[in-house]
């Protein structure tokens, strides 16, 4: 069977899993819900739109038609309203910014270990992460007040207001790519990039940064729970609006790497066969850095910095579907998206919640380390 | 250096049974890529010629350094189609670094690289990733594809970005898995085979790239003696149905029994470049090797064969004590190993009188040592005799191996042949008697040393003393110069 054929087979599959990890995890939690009834009200909060209707409007000499879609729902189980609540409205949500955030984070890991040939690379490896936190620990500590008012010719004032947690992910979205952006110009010399140096970039600005987190610690006072938190990787609070962003964000991105798994493949044979083999290398690392920085960042920018996911999800899927990138890397998305779900349903239902970096380092560490006993693993 | 090279046909050379069986002919893809789908924008395929004279492969002006350092400077070299070029030359001499800037993985100082007519620094890296090959001398492969899918990767500079594997590709690597004899291990993890196997792996990647020329950079450095043939002999097969192949090559015998030409790369430079013959001498690789060689022809396969000798400390052409015309007198193969290992320190050699078909008279025709021959098991012909006289009294030292020249002593030699070697040794200024012993061999620092003079073991004593005088002098200079570096 042909590479993409597999690909297509084992990403079907385990999208199936993510849907049935999913549905589990909206099943337990205080409430119990069964989950039959959790698919129910799922599908009764589906909308499709069902027509366009345009309202004429008049702003200024300008008639701008407002245009407004209707939608309708297909379906309309009975189900308990207050399970349907809970269901939609409470835990969805959180779950679904799991499996993104998983999803994100699992295929820049498989991405990073290919790209630097290196199996303890994992998606902060080039100040990702260490960005994040100084951005979001940076507003935690001296949080400023994100509001403007743009004032548009023809529309007129515009007021723009983020709340607090958006600040927050928005400063760690900022400082991820400024990390980022950082590591590979201090590793560019003459319009190249060698792998090596960019190790070594990174590992430099992620001391640096460690220290001025560590610093920014020291000044916290009240606030050093909420970063305390925040570094350990969190899913609670997670809002809709999140989830909306998060969504737009990452598909596209990782379209990116998946459109080039066949040239990170021939990457792994060395920059230099690489070429020979017509790949043009150093516009295909910019490209695969650059996406990959950019989808770890959508991921650590609303849900902290969760460790482990990256890094073990695609060590272990390497181990099931093999190297190759075109069936690795969705498979290693959509299992990391899985894992995330299970280890943050794991991190709330207990008594008290526990912070979700915890529970992936926790559960995640074992398991890898059982893999590494059990099964012959190669110079991986 | 930029010489038309005189293609050999594949029929003249040695080729032995063929070594892949029913899939010499089939996997032998077509003269050149035309036939491999193009799905590439690239315009530039078109201004390929495949059946003009320009060549797939042209060089000039090469200078390449890294940082302050020159590796190589001023390297002209073409490549034809049907025509394997050997590059051969010392450690450090730059191969590796010529077969990269062809590549196009390190850009050149000064000069130019033309893949089939077209600057390669104009060409995309897909375009020229269909234009020439490499075999790499070795891969670092950290993750563990299957054998199969390396060789897949092959075909990458034929595939658009969507594209799966169609039925040219498909076809593509089949053959060159089966050509290079990896088909068995297919579907084995590429970091379970051995080297040698990892080598084949990478000749079937390049043979699935379909190009019209191929780089090999040791292409047989780790192979067996079985594979390392399979692999030569599929590179003449390929080069004869019309590619041409540009291979860095340590082994010289091994150069010079495939390639057409051979361009030799020392001290940062072309030292000499044509056929294999005219190329091998033992002047050139003193040269370029800076070794004492001696280069006779092989006599399985009729191409040249290089045999390296340690200089010992002092002696050889570039000590201070300089060329010696030298007669050797004697018969066998003590005797060739002498007049070879004396040949390679740039002495002057004669031979005789040896019976025709001799080793020693055999080696003497490598040489190109004169030497006296005589019927065997016949008598001496007197103006032989007086021939080989007549060279040992110009020489100013005559080598006697073995018991040559006393009557019933020597094994080899009729009782006429010792006679006429006797009269030999009478005209000789200065006699240096050698050890015959085919099992001991010859020790060469004693031979050398002897030939000089000064501090050789065997000498017999029998000696012209006039000549001891000088001896004594130029004994005591013997461990001075330093001819290493």
């Amino acid at each position: 069977m042909s590479a993409w054929g597999r690909s297509a087979g084992w990403s079907a599959a385990l999208a199936a899993a993510l849907v049935a990890v999913v549905v589990a995890s909206a099943a337990i939690g205080p409430v119990r819900i069964p989950p039959i009834e959790v698919v129910k009200a799922v599908l009764n909060a589906v909308v499709v739109p069902a027509g366009v209707e345009t309202t004429p409007q008049w702003v200024g000499p300008l008639m701008l038609p407002s245009v407004d879609l209707a939608y309708r729902s297909p379906f309309a189980f009975p189900v308990n309203g207050v399970h349907e609540q809970i269901v939609v409205g409470v835990r969805l949500p959180r779950i679904l910014m799991a499996a993104l955030v998983g999803f994100a984070l699992a295929a820049a890991g498989t991405v990073m270990q290919g790209f630097f040939r290196n199996p303890m690379a994992d998606p902060s490896i080039i100040g990702v992460s260490s960005g994040a936190a100084v951005g979001a620990v940076a507003f935690i500590v001296f949080p400023v007040a994100l509001s403007a008012t743009l004032t548009l010719p023809v529309v007129g004032a515009v007021d723009l207001a983020l709340s607090h947690g958006a600040g927050v992910s928005l400063f760690a979205f900022v400082g991820a790519l400024v990390a980022a952006f950082g590591v590979y110009a201090i590793a560019t010399r003459h319009g190249r990039t060698p792998v090596a140096t960019l190790l070594l970039a990174g590992v430099a600005v992620q001391t640096f940064l460690g220290a001025v987190i560590s610093y920014l610690q020291l000044q916290a006072g009240e606030s050093l729970r909420r970063i305390v938190a925040w570094l350990m990787g969190h899913l609670s609070g997670a809002a809709w609006s999140d989830v909306a962003v998060t969504a737009v964000v990452v598909p596209p991105l990782f379209g990116v790497l998946l459109v080039y798994a066949r040239d990170l493949n021939v990457m792994l044979l060395g920059e230099e066969e690489a070429r020979g083999l017509g790949i043009a290398v150093e516009r295909t690392k910019r490209i695969l850095l650059g996406a990959a920085a950019l989808i770890t960042a959508a991921g650590v920018a609303f849900a902290g910095v969760i460790g482990f996911v990256g890094l073990i999800v695609p060590h272990m899927l390497r181990l099931v579907v093999g190297p190759d990138h075109r069936v690795l890397l969705p498979s290693a998305a959509l299992a990391g998206g899985s894992f995330l779900v299970a280890a943050d349903t794991i991190a709330r239902a207990g008594s008290t919640e526990l912070p979700v970096g915890i529970v992936t380092a926790a559960v995640g560490a074992p398991f890898f380390i059982y893999l590494l006993m059990t099964r012959e693993v190669h110079e991986l | 250096m930029t010489a038309e090279s005189p293609t050999v046909s594949g029929s003249e050379r040695f080729t032995g049974d063929d070594p892949a069986p029913g899939t010499a002919d089939d996997s032998a893809p077509d003269t050149a890529d035309d036939s491999a789908p193009d799905t590439a924008d690239d315009s530039a395929a078109s201004a390929v010629d495949p059946a003009g004279d320009t060549p797939p492969i042209e060089v000039s002006d090469l200078s390449v350094s890294f940082g302050d350092v020159p590796v190589v400077s001023g390297v002209d070299l073409r490549v034809e189609r049907g025509s394997l070029v050997g590059l051969v030359g010392p450690n450090g001499a730059g191969k590796t670094t010529v077969l990269r800037a062809i590549k196009g993985t390190l850009s050149p100082d000064a000069g130019e690289v033309r893949l089939d007519g077209d600057p390669a620094e104009s060409l995309s890296p897909r375009e020229a990733g269909r234009r020439v090959a490499s075999v790499p001398q070795g891969t670092n492969l950290a993750f563990d594809f299957r054998v199969r899918q390396i060789v897949e990767m092959g075909r990458t500079p034929h595939l658009g970005r969507f594209d799966g594997h169609g039925p040219d590709d498909e076809r593509a690597v089949r053959e060159a898995m089966d050509a290079a004899d990896v088909a068995r291990f297919a579907d084995r993890a590429i970091t379970e085979v051995s080297g040698g196997e990892r080598q084949r792996v990478l000749l079937a990647r390049a043979l699935a790239q379909e190009t019209p020329s191929l780089l090999l950079d040791e292409p047989t450095a780790s192979l067996d003696v079985n594979h390392a043939v399979r692999t030569l002999e599929l590179v003449r097969r390929l080069v004869d149905d019309g590619r041409a192949a540009l291979a860095a090559i340590h082994d010289l015998d091994v150069a010079a029994r495939y390639c057409d030409e051979i361009v030799v790369l020392a001290n940062g430079g072309v030292r000499a470049a044509g056929p294999p013959e005219a190329v091998l001498t033992a002047e050139t690789l003193r040269d370029a090797f800076g070794a004492e060689t001696f280069v006779g022809e092989n006599p399985a396969t009729g191409s040249p064969t290089v045999t390296a000798f340690d200089e010992a400390d002092g002696e050889g052409p570039r000590g201070s004590l300089g060329s010696r015309r030298v007669h050797v007198v004697g018969t066998g193969r003590p005797a060739a190993r002498v007049v070879a290992r004396l040949s390679a320190a740039d002495h002057a050699v004669s031979v005789g009188v040896v019976p025709e078909g001799d080793a020693a008279a055999g080696v003497a025709v490598d040489a190109d040592a004169p030497a006296v021959t005589a019927p065997p098991f016949a008598a001496v012909p007197p103006e032989r005799r007086d021939e080989a006289t007549a060279l040992a009294r110009e020489a100013e030292v005559t080598v006697a191996v073995g018991k040559t020249g006393e009557t019933g002593e020597a094994e080899a030699e009729s009782a006429s042949e010792s006679e006429a070697n006797a009269a030999v040794l009478a005209a000789s200024d200065r006699i240096v008697r050698i050890s015959g012993d085919a099992d001991r061999g010859v020790d060469e620092d004693e031979l050398l040393g002897a030939v000089h003079g000064g501090s050789g073991g065997d000498l017999t004593g029998e000696g012209d003393l006039a000549g001891e005088g000088d001896q004594v002098g130029e004994a005591g200079d013997i461990d001075l110069p330093d001819r290493r570096d």
